[in-house]
């Protein structure tokens, strides 16, 4: 019972992390109605700009901020340099676009960082906080770092007014436009904002999974499974299908075989998608004929 | 709009209107002496090959409402949707001495031009409220937003009864209510008004003009009323057009066509 109880708290901590870039490609798929595969990449990319940050010699909380900021910066640039010229071609183009953008940036940091494996700080201490023997303190803190992360966020859509911008214009880019929305920077903002939140959660990854080129790859899929099974359009959806899939990872990978974990993934997006492809908060679109 | 038309100097324009560097050699004056809010010439349309305007000259003065009448098809939609340039146009639009033709929509809306569209524009997915506050995205007095909320469920206490619901659970009257009231929550200079009759019971297109009516006198906006309910845009107009097929066939004073029984049996069909 102890170690289940171990099991599903770890999982929630790694769910943190699913929940978070599952959320970022929420985001990306409102706006543009399409999956943004290199999301993972960019988060792995602002990483090691973080490393970089600090071999540099830069306190950690330092080079944690400079590198969200410079996410966001990055987020926007792929929107405006990259996105904004494919975004009214067919849908096949855009996709490639983004599976490009996936090579380039895992090419890039394997070729500016090396493909070794490297070690990443943790901020928080090493021995558990406050005694619990269930979680380490770097699960607690990233734990910690992730909610502050989607209430902050809750409360930018929920409660501004360039937050409500945002979400009107991914709905309706249109009646946006009518009434004096910049649609076109409310995207590039949407992108820096994924960005952003893709550098946390791989920043909080790192030091568990160590940092190299490939190190989101099996993120991003855990994450979207999260997304699709909480439904691919509903932004709270996505971040709890991210904790239900953490944990359904770390109890599988505990008592069934850890050689199973990826596959799980595998199996909640085939099994969404056969049984229930709107996921379990999504909107089923009904089509008047 | 008498009394307006008396006191019409050089103050009679829109209050908010900009410095004017031409000295107003832009701005025709309408009959009443009056610079014209808005002021288009040569304004032509496509989608695709096929033409839908054809060099279409029309104004609206500074605070007056003009309509413009015309069949299914005759181009009244994409009328509306050059004025804010949401398809490609050739020709002038004039909005208070200003060129206006060429800038983005967005820009445009930021000039002060509201669009209650054709099919509503409705946020679907998010509050009735939000739909609102949405209308006044641009402006920086951000303070005045809720009072101004509160005078629309004033104008449409429909709409305060489901502030908090989601926008697509509406009815299309509902909507309609909606969308006039996100066009005025800009606190526009020019409200472009496509069928707002549309959908709506007879009895509450009453209502809904005579709030426009009364809006367009309390607060001196400029209207665009593009309409089939003939009837009813002439009653609230004081300048109108005929639109066939994308040329304008006949315009005047309301009153005139509204009087005109030749006109009105062989355009207006009422």
């Amino acid at each position: 019972m102890d170690q289940l109880l171990h099991q599903i708290l770890s999982g929630l901590a790694t769910g943190g992390i699913y929940a978070s870039v599952a959320l970022a490609l929420v985001m990306i798929y409102q706006a543009t109605h399409l999956v943004n595969f290199a999301q993972g990449e960019m988060a792995m990319f602002t990483t090691y700009i973080a490393w970089a940050l600090l071999q540099a010699g830069l306190p950690y909380w330092a080079a944690f901020a400079i590198t969200v900021v410079g996410a966001f910066v990055l987020g926007v640039a792929i929107e405006r340099i990259i996105v904004r010229p494919v975004e009214n071609s067919p849908i096949l183009a855009v996709v490639i676009v983004f599976i490009a953008l996936l090579v380039i940036f895992n090419s890039i940091a394997g070729w500016i960082f090396t493909y070794t494996i490297k070690p990443f700080p943790s901020p928080f201490p090493a021995e558990p906080l406050f005694g619990n023997p269930y979680l380490s303190s770097h699960e607690l803190g990233s734990m910690a770092i992730t909610l502050v992360v989607l209430l902050l966020l809750f409360v930018f859509f929920r409660f501004t007014p360039l937050g409500l911008a945002m979400r009107a214009a991914a709905q309706n880019p249109v009646s946006s436009r009518l009434v004096g929305i910049r649609v076109g920077w409310m995207l590039a903002l949407g992108w820096g904002l994924a960005a952003a939140i893709g550098s946390i959660a791989g920043m909080m990854v790192a030091p568990t999974v160590f940092l190299e080129p490939n190190m989101m790859g099996g993120i991003l899929l855990y994450a979207f499974a999260g997304a699709l099974l909480g439904g691919i359009d509903s932004p709270g959806g996505a971040v709890l299908g991210g904790f239900i899939v953490g944990v359904l990872e770390n109890v599988v990978g505990a008592y069934v075989g850890s050689e199973l974990k990826l596959t799980l993934a595998l199996v909640v997006i085939i099994g969404v998608l056969v049984v229930k492809p709107s996921g379990l908060f999504g909107k089923v679109h009904v089509v008047r004929v | 709009m008498s009394d307006v038309a008396s006191g019409a100097g050089p103050s009679a324009g829109p209050p908010q209107a900009g410095p004017d560097p031409l000295g107003g050699s832009t701005v025709v004056p309408d009959r009443r002496g009056a610079p014209s809010l808005l002021e288009v010439r040569g304004l032509a349309a496509q989608y695709g090959p096929t033409r839908v305007l054809h060099g279409i000259d029309f104004a609206v003065a500074g605070s007056g409402i003009t309509t413009i009448l015309g069949a299914n098809g005759a181009g009244k939609t994409t009328l509306l949707r050059a004025v804010c340039n949401m398809i490609r146009t050739s020709g002038e639009v004039v909005l208070a001495g200003e060129r206006i033709d060429g800038l983005p929509t967005e820009t445009i809306v930021r000039r002060g031009v509201a669009h209650v569209p054709d099919g509503r524009g409705t946020f679907m997915n998010l509050s009735v409220e939000e739909n609102l506050r949405l209308g006044a995205h641009t402006r920086k007095d951000r303070r005045e937003i809720g009072a101004d909320c509160d005078r629309m469920y004033a104008h449409f206490p429909r709409l305060k009864e489901r502030r908090r619901q989601q926008a697509g659970t509406l009815s299309g009257g509902e909507q309609q209510m909606l969308a006039v009231s996100r066009a005025l929550m800009l606190r526009p200079r020019l409200l472009l008004l496509d069928e707002p009759s549309f959908g709506l019971a007879p009895l509450i297109v009453q209502q809904l003009f005579e709030i426009l009516k009364s809006i367009n006198q309390a607060d001196r906006i400029g209207m665009l009323l593009v309409e089939q309910n003939a009837a009813m845009a002439l009653s609230l107009a004081d300048q109108a057009y005929l639109l066939e097929t994308g040329r304008v066939v006949m315009s005047g004073s309301a009153a005139a066509i509204r009087s005109d029984e030749q006109i009105r049996r062989s355009y207006l069909g009422y």
